[in-house]
């Protein structure tokens, strides 16, 4: 894997010299966790880049390199881009945190934009976007679905980012039927789409009838076909060639205006080390379509929970909420503080099982 | 935690699912060592025959020929190491690491136009009679063909090595080539011809991802199947009915730990995922590695 991105990193020497001798544009960096063509969470940054090139046309350069694992080669493949001139560095993985902030210690003129993480420095800016109020509107969905009423989950790693999905997902379930369980499998994965289909597997074997994934590929949406009465939803992209069943919505990633706005900073020089955390109001989250799988009073009551999040009327973790051990989490109308989603590391009441530590 | 949530039936028919793939490349991959060639580009022609398959598939409109159009992938991109090893006298190891990295780039650029593409389904195929009896049923009759081709695959070989002339030619070719010159045999046929033999497997072990398992296209897909392969002949050292053993407990172990985590039990997932690997040591350890085939990774040239 890493002489690949040494190939990789080489072909990026090659696309930056060769562009030095043009009008000196600002180059614009991407470092991604899968390849482009997941069909998820990297093909919504890549088309998010290829948004910028489009808006900014010969005034911007991008470079990217996919399939980077995180640690210490994401380390390397920054430096690489950094090296080779670029003004503006997206890394696109929450693993990439720690190399984010060793490399941008290294290069103080270059920008830094770190996705999804929680560590910043002068020239090292952090985005993400609200994934837990797309995953209220799907156990919203699932929870009336079921009729096993087990539904399975799959987490990628026990991150905050995560245990947030599983959490909203479960207690906007638990809100439209009370009998609902979840069943979370860790891949330890963000993008192995073998790996994805068997958890997925597993979890229909073992009773669930709806499917969420917070993994990359649409490995789990064929799973869900393949076994024929299984519900499912996007994940980071629309998926729709699984539209209209088993995929009956999904959550939509939609990066390009964030990325334009940065990189027109860059370019004008007003670009500061921001904390950006937009979710369905700013339209970084969107819900793609519910399908006519979906029964219809169902999806007027889902349309009426996302425009409620978009007038910024409901919060998806509002009080009284519990924590797994029965302690007291939010009170009566409460509402969830950032810092405390930042940090989520526990299930809320009703969720069986642990997170792994 | 609720272990009665695993049913061991389906357990056990999806483990041997799971193994599917990895034993179709591993079994390939004896053949080569035993007639004393290291490949380690199992990962590179897996994926190789993983895209070819689906590309077949999808324009030919038949699963057979798409498996067929994999096992041909692999076998090409195989020949390839064949040529550079065993005429030009590559160094083996950098030619089949470079065989997976080429296989890598190769198979995404194959495939740039079948990302997001759905296979069609290929349907089980129970065996009449058998698939009916309790159990046993299942567990063993009651999967897709290629379920079945692998362990006929295995049986064969199995046959072929230790029963037919052929077969005891190719391991006199594995054990010391220059005996085998000496006795008349074409060495550089029988790799070549073993070489592709394990191409031809391992791109049906990648179609079997791409086709059956996920079954899409997409880049990564075998996400290092190639590398367990190798590791499987090691663990089998080099005989075929050990192979299986090592498929299933290295496919298994995936299956059962996420088995384990849905139903609610906090397994540290780190030590179900070295469990085989640790197996492979403590069998090379207590095999002795005396048993690899004597010639393995030897360049030969009839002139020395």
């Amino acid at each position: 894997m890493s002489i690949k991105n040494l190939l990789a990193g080489t072909g990026i020497a090659l696309a930056l010299a060769t562009g030095a001798f043009a009008q000196d544009p600002t180059t614009v960096g991407f470092v991604y966790v899968g390849p482009v063509g997941d069909g998820g969470w990297t093909y919504e940054h890549d088309q998010a880049r290829q948004a910028v090139e489009a808006h900014f046309g010969d005034a911007v350069e991008t470079v990217f390199v996919e399939s980077v694992p995180e640690g210490p080669d994401a380390e390397r493949v920054m430096t690489q881009m950094a090296l080779q001139g670029a003004d503006l560095i997206f890394t696109t993985s929450f693993g990439y945190m720690d190399a984010t902030i060793n490399v941008a210690e290294r290069f103080p003129d270059v920008k830094f934009e770190h996705a999804t993480g929680y560590k910043m420095a002068d020239n090292v800016a952090i985005y993400n976007a609200r994934f837990y109020e797309g995953r209220a509107i799907q156990g919203h969905i699932a929870g009336q679905m079921t009729e096993s009423n087990i539904i399975g989950y799959i987490g990628s790693y026990p991150i905050p980012e995560v245990i947030q999905g599983i959490n909203s997902a479960f207690i906007h379930a638990r809100e439209v039927n009370p009998d609902v369980e979840f069943r979370v499998v860790w891949a330890y994965t963000w993008f192995d789409p073998a790996k994805e289909a068997e958890a997925a597997t597993v979890l229909i074997e073992q009773g669930a009838d709806v499917i969420l994934q917070h993994t990359d590929s649409t490995a789990p949406q064929a799973a869900a076909q393949a076994a024929g009465n299984v519900v499912t939803f996007g994940q980071a992209s629309d998926m729709a060639e699984f539209a209209p069943f088993p995929r009956v919505s999904s959550i939509i990633d939609d990066w390009a205006p964030y990325y334009i706005a940065r990189t027109q900073a860059v370019i004008d020089g007003t670009w500061e080390s921001t904390d950006t955390w937009d979710g369905i109001p700013e339209g970084m989250v969107s819900i793609g379509e519910i399908t006519d799988a979906v029964p219809a009073e169902v999806k007027a009551s889902a349309e009426a929970m996302i425009e409620a999040i978009r007038a910024g009327e409901y919060h998806p973790f509002t009080g009284p909420l519990n924590r797994q051990d029965g302690s007291v989490w939010l009170a009566d109308g409460e509402v969830a503080s950032d810092e405390d989603l930042l940090g989520m590391n526990f299930y809320l009441e009703g969720l069986t099982g642990e997170i792994p530590q | 935690m609720d272990l009665s949530a695993i049913n061991p039936i389906l357990l056990l028919a999806s483990l041997m699912v799971a193994a599917t793939p990895i034993l179709l490349a591993a079994i390939g991959e004896l053949v080569v060592e035993r007639a004393g060639v290291l490949n380690l580009g199992v990962e590179g022609m897996m994926i190789t025959g993983a895209v070819c398959g689906f590309i077949a598939t999808i324009t030919l409109g038949s699963s057979v020929l798409g498996f067929a159009g994999a096992a041909l992938g692999g076998a090409l991109l195989a020949l390839v190491f064949g040529i550079l090893t065993q005429v030009l006298l590559s160094n083996q190891v950098a030619t089949g690491l470079a065989l997976t990295l080429f296989g890598l780039g190769l198979a995404a650029l194959l495939g740039q136009g079948y990302i997001g593409i759905k296979a069609p389904v290929i349907p089980k195929w129970p065996v009449p009679v058998l698939s009916d009896i309790p159990v046993i049923g299942p567990i063993l009759f009651n999967h897709d063909p290629v379920v079945y081709l692998g362990i006929l695959i295995v049986a064969a070989v199995w046959f072929f090595l230790s029963f037919t002339r052929a077969g005891l030619i190719l391991r006199a070719v594995g054990e010391n080539h220059d005996a085998a010159h000496a006795l008349g045999y074409h060495v550089i046929r029988v790799r070549l011809l073993a070489i592709m033999f394990g191409g031809a497997c391992a791109g049906l072990g990648g179609a079997y991802l791409s086709l059956v398992r996920v079954p899409q296209w997409t880049e990564g897909l075998t996400a290092g199947a190639g590398w367990i392969a190798l590791a499987i002949v090691v663990f089998a050292s080099w005989r075929p009915w050990r192979l299986l053993l090592g498929a299933y407990l290295f496919g298994g172990v995936t299956v059962l730990q996420l088995n384990l985590q849905a139903a609610g039990l906090a397994v540290p997932v780190a030590y179900l995922s070295m469990a085989p690997y640790l197996a492979t040591i403590l069998v090379l350890v207590m095999m002795r590695a005396g048993r690899a085939p004597g010639s393995l990774a030897q360049p030969f040239h009839a002139s020395r």
